[in-house]
């Protein structure tokens, strides 16, 4: 049973980091992006999101099976995001009503 | 055995194995990885109201920009704060039963639930306002006179400012789904973490319950990973 | 890793010795565990098919006669479906056989948490008795499938409360698909390595994969229409934008990937069988292992193959029809797998080998004539009809129910310790066979002719036809009464079964039956490939028995 034991520094380096990320990201729904906004977000929260399951949820110093669960549940939503978006996206394609 | 603080007490800090298992590595590694699989069901639980979300927001982009503006940017900000401090409490009360200093790890603890009661007295201040001013959908619900101005001006034809009036609203529907669904994680999170602390407090665990109190921030930080994605796609979309 | 193992003593008495009924509702053994499933599983097995008798009594005769309205069908079906697919199909396999097998297949003594077993018996027991109630005590008309608007805006039947049914179960499934996988991936014995799992473990593995990635996909959405309901707002409401459509995503995102949760145990049984009875090694094993991990993941691709015609994209349909074609070729290559085992085998012709031979049989015509509906031009034809009717009976019951049925009595003397009559079982094997195909093939024809599922009345010249099926819905309903005599007659009898009556391989057949409480007495050393058979060895014991049997 070997702890990795992070160090209170990289806990609060991480903090902070993502103290700044929150910043940013308010920051950024200030500024005129035009359409970009969201990718910026969307960025944004994804960093944030990497850095707590990557260090405050060990998975950095976690076996490879934590890392595939990690990333595999979000790429399941992905799935199911991306068949939908199809779905909407080519709806009107054909311009035949309900088609 | 190779953790790293217990060894000039093994024998009070050691765990206890239960009977079905062959030692306490595999012991541990089955709470953590059930954990983990856990949290892939409670992302596939919010899933089906992202998904939602991501299809109502593309079709209508404009409602939800309009619907947007009435959530409480500065309190959500407030509370993003609050909720990422109780993820470094919660992390450090993890490193804390790392090291098998009990006390510490109930002070932390105690520290995050103070955290997530906060996060919640905000939420709830929150919802009143926007109670308040007839946003709960349902029966209630009334467009602000500002916002069907604006919507008036955006649509050309009458069906289109329906469609728009409906998708505004329906922004409300799914803030108060994915925020009240959040809302009940991190009801249930506070409540495992009082049990938790209480726990140390009594002694109750057999070594530092170092498992326990790693698992239990597993689904701490989990909750905040989630408000991490909810925060910007509900109040700033601008 | 130096921390020495504790030792526990074994209780000497086998798991079934306790008698108490405290003893059963307490229980963290999960062989105990798969006993209180067995016994609720069958219960609603019977509950779900009384329906299902009640149905095919009505369809006998043209005009609605048997039941007084529409609306007493409409409930019907519903309570069959909701039952059979919530209540049984989905927990029958992994909860019975799985819990029962999985531990001692890969020489563990416990599933990796016990109490969390027993949980989800009780939140599945919940779930189950709601379920039952509301059904009885009201009924639901919306089908099993809860389709918006309908089930939020016009029904006028409990669709909250069934909902909420739903919602709990989905919580046991959860909970054994995790406490499946976190097994398998850290209870493995020494020397029980990926490759050397039994295919049942593997089919199990892929199964609760998911089951933990889909259900809880299907528990927000029936959440969902349970608000829907009770606030009148919600976000398939078309009144504010809302689209019914997304509700169907939401639920086959779970309920096609849920098909393969019932199936896939099935192939978990198959595989198991096939190799014992026809004694030769599993012909393909790293091929049958992946194609269970491919179908879980495919599976997942596929869900918009139900909606072909329901105002989804067209090009959407396209794209979910070729992928349910792909899905097909991981099955393919576990029933051409199965058959290449087959060849050149020493056959006998158990009872269990006569429900795999069935599942196989029957599964093959399920699985092509799925082909058929996944291809857009066939399917709007015969979409809503009693070809689709009859295309989820074969892999429903003609796979998933043989499968159990087979499993049932493959492992009957290991859970139990008991033989069972071995002329009933094949004739009870027999009649479902033959019954099954009675009750279901005359449908893929009505369905082909056009008459459309889910009424109560018919025309005229689809009699013929609907006679024949419930002509065939009673012989099936025989030899389905059948295994449950003379297998609990047989509890009767002392233990007479040995420890490995089939002489199969696999770690659950080295220990006595029925298993010690902590299922093996020293510690498990795994040294070689499962299904280890022999044709030539088989010839000697099959010599051998009849020796025995004869003396």
């Amino acid at each position: 049973m070997t702890h990795h034991i992070i160090s209170v520094r990289t806990y609060v380096l991480i903090y902070l980091a993502l103290m700044v990320l929150l910043v940013a990201t308010v920051g950024a729904s200030f500024l005129p992006l035009g359409g970009a906004h969201l990718p910026v977000a969307m960025t944004i929260a994804v960093i944030k999101a990497v850095l707590i399951v990557l260090f405050f949820m060990h998975v950095y110093y976690s076996s490879r099976l934590t890392w595939v669960v990690s990333v595999a549940s979000f790429l399941w939503l992905g799935l199911l995001l991306a068949f939908l978006i199809a779905d909407y996206f080519s709806r009107g394609w054909l311009d035949i009503p309900g088609k | 055995m190779h953790t790293t603080s217990a060894s000039t007490t093994l024998d009070e800090s050691q765990p206890l194995l239960l009977s079905h298992f062959d030692d306490l590595e595999q012991q541990h590694n089955a709470s953590n990885l059930g954990m983990w699989f856990f949290l892939a069901t409670e992302v596939m639980f919010f899933s089906g109201l992202i998904a939602a979300y991501t299809v109502y927001r593309a079709l209508s982009p404009e409602a939800f920009h309009l619907a947007s503006r009435h959530m409480n940017r500065v309190l959500g900000f407030v509370n993003t704060l609050v909720l990422l401090s109780s993820s470094l409490t919660m992390a450090m009360a993890v490193r804390e039963s790392q090291l098998g200093n009990k006390k510490r790890v109930v002070w932390f603890l105690v520290a995050t639930a103070v955290l997530g009661v906060g996060f919640l007295g905000i939420k709830a201040v929150e919802y009143s306002i926007e109670i308040h001013h007839h946003l709960l959908p349902g029966a209630h619900f009334q467009i602000p006179s500002e916002d069907l101005t604006e919507m008036k001006e955006v649509s050309s034809t009458p069906e289109e400012l329906g469609l728009l009036k409906g998708r505004f609203q329906m922004m409300f529907v799914l803030y108060f789904f994915l925020t009240g669904v959040h809302a009940f994680h991190m009801i249930v999170g506070i409540v495992i973490v009082l049990i938790m602390a209480n726990l140390m407090r009594i002694g109750w665990f057999s070594g530092h319950g170092t498992t326990q109190i790693e698992v239990t921030g597993l689904y701490w930080h989990f909750v905040d990973v989630v408000w991490v994605f909810l925060y910007p796609l509900l109040y700033l979309i601008d | 890793m130096s921390a020495p193992a504790v030792v526990v003593e074994d209780p000497p008495e086998d798991y079934l010795q306790e008698h108490t009924l405290k003893s059963w509702l307490l229980t963290t053994d999960h062989k105990r565990v798969g006993i209180l499933y067995m016994i609720s599983v069958t219960v609603f097995f019977f509950v779900g098919g009384a329906a299902a008798t009640l149905m095919r009594l009505e369809l006998m005769t043209p005009q609605g006669d048997v039941l007084a309205t529409p609306d007493a069908y409409n409930r019907l079906f519903t309570m069959h479906g909701v039952i059979m697919i919530f209540f049984f199909l989905v927990p029958a396999i992994p909860s019975v056989l799985g819990n029962f097998l999985l531990p001692l297949m890969i020489g563990a003594r416990d599933l990796a948490f016990p109490k969390i077993n027993l949980l989800s018996w009780y939140v599945y027991m919940v779930g189950g008795v709601m379920g039952i109630w509301i059904m009885i005590f009201g009924g639901v008309d919306t089908g099993w499938t809860f389709y918006t608007p309908f089930s939020t805006m016009y029904s006028n039947t409990m669709v909250v409360t069934a909902a909420v049914a739903v919602f709990i179960t989905g919580f046991s499934s959860i909970l054994t698909g995790l406490n499946f996988i976190v097994t398998v991936h850290t209870m493995r014995a020494p020397g029980m390595t990926w490759f050397r799992l039994p295919l049942f473990v593997w089919s199990h593995y892929a199964t609760s994969l998911i089951m933990v990635l889909g259900t809880p996909v299907l528990a927000i959405s029936v959440i969902l229409i349970a608000l829907e309901r009770l606030f009148g707002v919600g976000i398939f409401d078309p009144a504010i934008g809302g689209d019914p459509i997304l509700f169907q995503h939401l639920f086959w995102f779970y309920s096609h990937p849920a098909v393969y949760i019932m199936v896939l145990p099935g192939f978990a049984v198959v595989s198991e069988i096939i190799p014992c009875f026809a004694r030769r090694p599993i012909f393909g094993y790293k091929f049958i292992a992946f194609a269970s991990v491919a179908i879980a993941v495919f599976g997942f691709l596929v869900w918009g193959h139900h909606m072909f015609v329901s105002g989804q994209s067209m090009y959407a349909g396209t794209i979910f029809s070729i992928l349910s074609f792909l899905v097909a070729i991981p099955s393919a290559i576990k029933v051409f797998n199965w058959t290449a085992t087959l060849y050149k085998g020493s056959l006998r012709f158990d009872t269990p080998m006569l429900y795999a031979l069935g599942f196989i049989g029957l599964f093959t015509i399920g699985g092509l004539t799925g082909l058929m509906l996944a291809s857009l031009a066939i399917d709007v034809h015969v979409h809503d009809t009693y070809f689709v009717v009859a295309h989820f009976h074969y892999i429903m019951v003609g796979g998933t129910v043989m499968a159990y049925l087979g499993g049932i009595h493959f492992w009957w003397p290991k859970i139990s310790g008991r033989m069972y009559p071995e002329i009933w079982g094949k004739l009870s094997a027999l009649l479902v066979f033959v019954g099954f195909n009675l009750t279901f093939f005359p449908q893929f024809l009505l369905g082909y002719l056009g008459m459309p599922r889910r009424y109560y009345e018919y025309r005229p010249e689809f009699q013929v036809l609907n006679v024949m099926s419930t002509a065939g819905a009673s012989i099936l309903a025989v030899g389905y009464v059948l295994p449950l005599f003379y297998l609990l007659l047989s509890l009767r009898k002392p233990a007479n079964a040995g420890p490995n009556p089939w002489g199969a391989t696999g770690l659950e057949w080295q220990v006595e039956s029925p298993p010690s409480v902590h299922n093996f007495h020293e510690p498990v050393v795994v040294t070689c490939e499962p299904y280890m058979y022999s044709p030539e060895e088989a010839e000697r014991e099959y010599a051998h028995d009849q020796r025995v049997h004869n003396a």
